[in-house]
């Protein structure tokens, strides 16, 4: 294959830069890794924190709208109105099957499950607990918080008078797997369960609060015959579930709330961080570029002559630009590609050095394919935008000033 | 008008009027040629002569299409180049004329064989087939058959000087222009290096127009045009017949 002329021309002053263009590709190696290496730092600790936080939740919750007051005069005709707030009561979801197939139809939505909650009593000899019933379909509730995985003791398995309770109420109760107890409602309907599993999910409360049923025998202690009282949405996006929740909330004219709007702190920790990042990336970024026009300039101010007696051989102006915005383009992908090696190494090194305290990765170590190959791009692009300028100078060398003997 | 393929035959330079000013319009305007009309037809051998000062690398510079003159006509191989974009000039410039330079310029990251193939790169915007082996044939014929992997930074002056010559030849070129190619070698170098020159201009027609401040070199060519103050002052046939 026979390089074409630009190529060729850029390609031998690259090599003929010597240390010049060692030192130029190590610093872009260096930006690219730095940038590498944090992104995917922050991505899977960003990630580690929120699946941690989330873990017990999920992405969005759909509900019956509150019961409002409704106004018997308009607001603006009363002279003074005094609105006292209405106790908000169990409610069912009205044709929540129709509306479960609506939600699993919706672009970004992976996951929708039923859920029949509401408060009641667990009892054991003397011990009484107050629980909330969590009437679920395990199967598609699996999907939503993974709580087959938080099982410690017993089975992830729900059917009759099965029930999973977490590891505090355990205690509280003197429950084992096997073991039965009573779960009574406020209105008197009771049902004597049995212990088929002890999970612990990550949340002390939790684990004292809910205690897991088959839907069935939630709806029929909460008496919500054929009802359910939420949807439960896990989506694919995680930080699109608030934009997700506003476009479910207009489209069935339910209440969807999503994790953003349910953990603010979280959420504004989460885009420090992001913010943070960007910033680091932002300014490293200008730092390779500032870096590559420099060397271009200095390159170009060397080569005076040989652009001179090029363009006297008949090189056009175009074709001096495309030979140093060239050299820039490869200085930023060539660095790019030791900048990604590097931070790969990084990241492995880290992974091992820096471990949980029960020995699992803090790190994982890998690294996503898109953001090695997006670097490298962006690498590319800012090699030939800091070549701009040394380019543009170049072609626009006086051909007689350059071979002027002197 | 002369396509530039049959340039070889007929005129390859017509000068009109040429006149050339730099720092126009400013207090420090100064004129460097004041109105020069010259023909040098194909196959002719000049020299250009003159004390330093006279305006012959600025003739030089703008007969190479390398400046465009303040005033005047420059027609080369037939074709008035006026008119001519900057791209068109270029591509003109790199078909019809070769350059020898007094620092023969080599470009230091090629070796001798691939700076005298350069043109020919430039011209096809690639390496086109057969010229490594023109190339290679060039530099043998300028006797540096062994030298054609060697970096110009490996060469003597002598032998940059001769590569650029085989180099300016690479596209047959209708018209050889070279600045004092000779002026930074010893004596007997600058002799072979001359005599290399007509060598190339007596076996295939091509035009030299050669600027020297040496009488010697001079009295070897066809033809001696003398500017003084940016004109013409003398263009005589050398009386006596070179020979190389």
């Amino acid at each position: 294959m026979r390089l074409p002329f630009v190529a060729m021309v850029a390609l031998r002053f690259l090599r003929e830069g010597g240390m010049q263009t060692v030192l130029i590709l190590a610093g872009v190696a260096g930006g690219v890794a730095v940038i590498v290496f944090l992104t995917a730092l922050i991505d899977q600790l960003q990630t580690a924190i929120v699946e941690r936080t989330l873990g017990s939740q999920s992405h969005i919750v759909v509900r019956m709208p509150d019961d409002a007051n409704r106004d018997v005069v308009r607001p603006d005709e009363a002279l003074g109105r005094i609105v006292e707030p209405r106790a908000q009561r169990l409610r069912g979801l009205d044709q929540w099957e129709s509306t479960l197939r609506l939600l699993g139809t919706t672009p970004g939505v992976v996951a929708v499950s039923p859920l029949a909650s509401g408060p009641a009593f667990a009892q054991r000899g003397e011990a009484i607990k107050s629980v909330a019933i969590m009437g679920i379909d395990p199967d598609q509730y699996r999907r939503i918080v993974s709580l087959d995985a938080d099982i410690v003791r017993g089975r992830y398995q729900l059917s009759g008078t099965d029930a999973l309770v977490g590891t505090e109420l355990a205690k509280d109760l003197g429950l084992a797997v096997g073991d039965k107890f009573r779960l009574a409602t406020p209105e008197g309907r009771e049902q004597t369960m049995t212990v088929t599993g002890v999970f612990d999910i990550g949340v002390r409360d939790l684990n004292r609060r809910w205690v897991f049923t088959t839907l069935r025998l939630a709806q029929s202690l909460l008496d919500l015959p054929g009802s359910v009282t939420q949807l439960d949405l896990k989506v694919a996006d995680l930080f699109g579930a608030e934009a997700t929740a506003q476009r479910i909330a207009a489209a069935t004219g339910l209440k969807a709330e999503s994790w953003m709007s349910t953990n603010g702190q979280l959420l504004a920790g989460l885009r420090n961080q992001t913010v943070t990042s960007r910033l680091i990336r932002i300014f490293v970024t200008i730092i390779v570029a500032v870096g590559i026009a420099s060397v271009l300039v200095v390159s170009v101010v060397q080569k005076t002559r040989q652009i001179g007696i090029l363009r006297a051989m008949g090189a056009r102006r175009d074709q001096v630009r495309a030979i140093f915005l060239l050299q820039g383009g490869l200085v930023g992908l060539l660095g790019a590609l030791a900048g990604a090696a590097l931070a790969v190494v990084l990241i492995l090194v880290f992974s091992q050095i820096y471990r949980n305290a029960d020995g699992s990765f803090l790190i994982e170590p890998r690294v996503e394919p898109l953001l090695l190959l997006s670097s490298m791009l962006v690498a590319f692009v800012t090699g030939l935008l800091a070549a701009w300028l040394p380019a543009r100078r170049a072609a626009r060398m006086d051909p007689v000033a350059a071979i002027r003997h002197d | 008008m002369t396509e530039p393929g049959s340039a070889h035959r007929g005129e390859v330079i017509r000068l009109t009027g040429v006149r050339r000013t730099y720092n126009a319009g400013t207090p420090v305007a100064t004129e460097v040629l004041h109105g020069i009309d010259l023909v040098l037809q194909s196959g002719e051998f000049a020299a250009l002569i003159g004390p330093s000062g006279s305006g012959k690398s600025t003739l030089l510079n703008t007969i190479g299409l390398l400046e465009r003159p303040t005033a005047g006509r420059v027609e080369i191989a037939g074709r008035d180049t006026a008119a001519l974009e900057d791209d068109a000039l270029t591509a003109l410039r790199g078909e019809t004329i070769g350059f020898v330079f007094q620092f023969h310029h080599l470009i230091p990251a090629f070796t001798a064989l691939e700076n005298v193939m350069m043109p020919a790169v430039i011209a096809a915007g690639a390496e086109p087939p057969g010229a490594r082996e023109r190339a290679a044939e060039l530099l043998r014929r300028v006797g540096l058959a062994e030298k054609a992997s060697k970096k110009s930074g490996e060469l003597s002056g002598g032998q940059q000087q001769r590569v650029a010559i085989a180099r300016a030849l690479m596209l047959h070129p209708a018209l050889i222009l070279a600045d004092e190619p000779t002026g930074n070698l010893d004596t007997h170098t600058a002799d072979d290096v001359f005599a290399l020159l007509r060598e190339f201009n007596r076996d295939h027609g091509s035009a030299c127009l050669v600027v020297t401040h040496d009488p010697r070199l001079a009295a070897r060519c066809d033809r001696a045009i003398e500017l003084v103050d940016g004109t013409v002052v003398s263009d005589l046939a050398v009386p006596v017949a070179s020979a190389p």
